[in-house]
């Protein structure tokens, strides 16, 4: 299963130090409360005194053994059919959700920018914005400093003043462009983008790829899962295929893409 | 299928001699999202302290942010939650009689079992509850609960505003013994945490706790004297329990509270012996909660 040496093991572009090592990781996802069953008081107090695990629960087996090394400098694209473990791989490697068999060994700490990356609706952008810096493991003073730069990359006030309302009231594009703008305020060695820019407009969409090419200059390693192969051609020059949770193919974007276009197609 | 059996714990230390392994090895990489040692945990939390004490405002600030009278409830829900268990037990059931100041002795039980409730029912969907968060971001897993704790915190603190006038309406003296309310508090806010912590890793595994807590907790209500004089609670019981009774962590606080704003509070056992239990409550129960929350820092990710 382990491909030690895949045929690309070190792109002309990067230094050849390897910053991500995934080694035939498998994640099973527990899923409670699948169809109906019992979930009375009486029913949860008899299963939790006998030690019985609940009917409802299920398990999802989402990744199913993948194995492959990132280098500095790489940006690798990673595209799949829905449901094909592309997010829980993202995950796995930001050692948010930890493999149930396998390991991921990184350098640094890998920090994950997601669609879904929930903040607290409740609250305005700006404390979003502030809350965020924190939960990155930045000092208040920084932090401070950071939020009207991130508010004014995100481009929210660009139609009045969103940065004091709840974050309830944003468009979705909106909300994804001030999630990115909050991730992407601190440099990281290794940043994971899933979907993120999918739902910003044509604009900001540069301004992000932008930052992007920015980050990988500063020797940092992107992987972007995303659903446009447009997105994928034009920041990665390297693309992994997941289909089922293995890995179907692992090469070049032109000749990857190609071949799951192709895919697609078939039907 | 067959990976059911070896979920939660078989991770990294399989076949070690994996070639990439070995590559991870070379270059000095870390395992993702490895569990740091217990000192090393600790000082990371107080690294992130600030987003600690941030998050709980927060929290705090969006629970009322929906209510038209938004902050006001802070005031308003303790008040509330007074008037009724006066009405029921003080008035109707004619509980007061066994107790000199009975409103001053409900309110302070009330309001100091509600802290320890509101912990442990916030607490067990800390982790549960902000899956969302924790699959987004890298941070030391037991911010969430600690913020529930200091949440909680702030919503006694408004209510202690509100009881310390109920007190004065009731006619205690303002007395020097007053102050020991400090650290009664601050020792049950140990005590919480632990809690916090404890129940929100329970919470986290077993998504049943959480349908078990209201049984628990109300039984616990009973047993701690808040709505009726303990001595006559105890009186009809066999002495085996009446002991366990005793030693009841929250009839402690709440006994100690009373103790200090109260002039002539029935008490279960003497004031020394209050203190001894207060303070070994807390320190037991903070760190074993400490310990046992911070043993499932890697599973906290997987729902």
């Amino acid at each position: 299963m382990a491909e030690s040496a895949p045929h690309h093991a070190c792109p002309p572009a990067s230094t050849c130090v390897p910053t991500v090592i995934v080694d035939d990781v498998h994640v099973v996802y527990r899923v409670h409360g699948s169809g109906g069953g019992a979930t009375s008081p009486v029913a949860a107090l008899r299963r939790i005194l006998t030690g019985t695990r609940a009917p409802t629960i299920r398990e999802v087996h989402a990744v199913k053994g993948v194995s492959f090394v990132a280098h500095e400098g790489e940006a690798i694209g990673i595209i799949g059919s829905n449901g094909s473990g592309k997010s829980t791989l993202l995950r796995t490697i930001a050692g948010l959700l930890p493999p149930n068999r396998g390991a991921v060994y990184t350098k640094g700490q890998p920090s994950l920018l997601g669609v879904n990356a929930a903040l607290l609706s409740d609250l305005s952008g700006e404390r979003n914005a502030l809350l965020g810096c924190l939960a990155m493991g930045m000092s208040r003073a920084e932090a401070r400093r950071l939020v009207p730069e991130i508010i004014e990359y995100s481009g929210i006030n660009e139609r009045g003043d969103f940065g004091s309302l709840p974050m309830r009231t944003y468009s979705s594009g909106m909300a994804a462009r001030l999630r990115f703008a909050i991730a992407s305020a601190k440099s990281h060695e290794v940043l994971l983008i899933d979907e993120a820019l999918a739902t910003g407009d044509a604009k900001f969409r540069r301004r992000s790829e932008e930052r992007i090419r920015k980050m990988r200059e500063a020797a940092g390693t992107v992987f972007l899962v995303s659903h446009q192969n447009s997105t994928i051609r034009d920041t990665c020059e390297r693309t992994i295929w997941l289909e089922a949770g293995l890995i179907r193919m692992d090469g070049s974007t032109d000749e990857v893409v190609g071949a799951y276009e192709q895919f697609t197609r078939g039907g | 299928m067959e990976l059911a059996a070896m979920t939660d714990s078989a991770v990294t230390e399989h076949h070690s001699t994996s070639p990439l392994r070995q590559l991870a090895t070379t270059h000095g990489l870390r395992v993702a999202g490895a569990r740091p040692s217990l000192l090393a945990y600790a000082r990371q939390l107080w690294g992130y302290r600030h987003f600690i004490g941030a998050y709980a405002n927060a929290k705090l600030v969006a629970s009322f942010s929906t209510a038209r009278l938004g902050q006001l409830w802070q005031i308003l829900t303790p008040l509330t939650n007074a008037a009724v268990y006066y009405l029921i037990f003080g008035v109707i059931l004619n509980t007061r009689g066994q107790v000199d100041n009975f409103i001053a002795y409900l309110c302070t039980g009330l309001f100091v079992f509600t802290f320890t409730q509101g912990v442990v029912q916030q607490g067990t969907q800390s982790i549960s509850g902000s899956l969302g968060l924790i699959r987004a971001l890298h941070f030391p897993r037991a911010c969430l609960p600690i913020a529930v704790m200091l949440t909680q915190f702030q919503t006694l603190v408004a209510a202690i505003v509100v009881l310390i006038g109920i007190v004065l309406v009731s006619g205690e003296p303002i007395t020097v013994e007053w102050l020991l309310l400090v650290p009664t508090l601050f020792l049950q806010s140990v005590f919480n945490t632990g809690l916090a912590l404890a129940m929100a890793r329970l919470g986290a595994k077993l998504t049943d706790v959480k349908q078990v807590i209201p049984f628990v907790m109300r039984t616990w209500m009973y047993g701690s004297g808040v709505l009726y004089s303990v001595e006559n609670f105890e009186k009809h019981l066999p002495a085996g329990v009446a002991v366990l009774v005793e030693a009841n962590p929250l009839l402690i606080y709440i006994e100690l509270a009373r103790h200090s704003l109260m002039e002539s509070a029935p008490l279960a056992s003497p004031v020394p012996q209050l203190w001894l239990l207060a303070v070994g409550w807390a320190l037991l129960v903070g760190f074993a909660g400490f310990l046992f929350f911070w043993r499932g820092e890697r599973e906290y990710g997987r729902g």
